[in-house]
């Protein structure tokens, strides 16, 4: 699992929806087709909603993994411009 | 483009659709529309475009604000009644979006003026009440070849259609001449419901956004009716006419004209 290794990072700890997949959003847009996002959240629903969302517009999930208590970490693939 | 939070936070819900994104709301905020009469149809389609964070947005109307706009123009008010229609329409639009840079032209839309006037602008929005203006922003769009949304109003009915000069029909394929002076009446003469142009004037909206996004199919090519009363909608399609005055092969109308013969010029 570790050896996902991410173009960008993002820490979005603290947002709630819809901020959180807009952030999100906001940098998938900004990468290359193929480069891999890594996104550290802390609030719960967000760690089920941005990945089928980002399902929903065409891109890949590659990990979704609760890494301490409060916290998830989801690395996504850009697959659609 | 670098969004603030507050952006971040009143743009959400476009941000979030896949057909804008945050490229999309860019070139939203980058769109320049320019808006004839500020009045039913104006005022509803101004009001959304400032809420959807068009760049720059400028608006044509030479009228002051009277108590019997009221029951339909929503962007004035009780305290805006003998103010300039542009300018009291400027301070709601701006109450609601600062972003948005509002131009309040104060001004009777000629065959003098107009060219210069919508020169700077990506989109043209005809919200006027009367037939020689409808067909001086149609013939000075297809000369500048600026896409235009057209919407009407009377009574219960209303209609829009999306021309594009180059690509589709103009409002004279449709409907080559005015008609006679007198033969339709005007608003004033027979009524309009209230709510009517808030239906119409959201059409254009959405017509605006899609032009400026490039996304979905607009009404380039056909005729959108709404009937209130029985809550119908028909689209009909409207062909190029090769014949037509104006964007035909062969054109016959090669200046624009002021068309104020007979008609009456109230609002």
């Amino acid at each position: 699992m570790d050896c996902i290794s991410a173009d960008k990072k993002i820490n979005i700890k603290g947002l709630v929806c819809p901020y959180t997949f807009v952030k999100a959003k906001l940098a998938i847009e900004s990468m290359e087709i193929g480069q891999v996002l890594e996104i550290l959240l802390d609030y719960e629903e967000a760690s089920r909603s941005i990945p089928k969302s980002m399902e929903d517009h065409g891109q890949k999930v590659l990990l979704i993994k609760k890494i301490n208590d409060s916290d998830w970490v989801l690395f996504i693939r850009k697959d659609t411009d | 483009m670098d969004f603030t939070d507050d952006q971040l936070q009143r743009y959400s819900r476009h941000i979030i659709l896949p057909e804008v994104g945050g490229k999309g709301q860019a070139k939203i905020a980058a769109a320049k529309v320019i808006i004839v009469g500020a009045g039913g149809l104006g005022c509803p389609v101004g009001y959304y475009l400032t809420a959807a964070g068009v760049g720059t947005i400028a608006l044509i109307d030479n009228d002051i604000v009277e108590m019997s706009n009221l029951q339909r123009q929503i962007a004035h008010n009780v305290h805006t009644i003998g103010m300039p229609k542009v300018e009291s329409a400027q301070k709601t639009f701006t109450a609601l979006n600062p972003d948005v840079r509002i131009v309040p032209l104060r001004v009777r839309i000629s065959k003098e003026n107009i060219l210069n006037l919508i020169k700077d602008y990506d989109i043209v929005v005809d919200g006027s009440d009367n037939f020689p203006t409808r067909y001086l922003v149609n013939d000075a769009c297809v000369m500048a070849r600026k896409p235009l949304v057209s919407g009407a109003i009377l009574r219960f009915e209303g209609q829009l259609t999306t021309i594009i000069p180059g690509e589709g029909h103009c409002y004279r394929c449709l409907f080559e001449e005015p008609p006679p002076p007198g033969l339709v009446p005007s608003c004033q003469e027979a009524g309009v419901l209230g709510v009517l142009p808030g239906v119409i004037g959201g059409l254009q909206a959405t017509e605006v956004l899609k032009l400026i996004l490039g996304k979905g199919e607009t009404l380039k090519g056909e005729l959108l009716m709404y009937n209130a009363l029985n809550t119908s909608f028909r689209k009909v399609k409207v062909p190029r006419n090769p014949l037509c005055p104006v964007c035909g092969d062969s054109p016959t109308i090669t200046e624009l004209a002021d068309y104020n013969e007979g008609y009456c010029t109230l609002s």
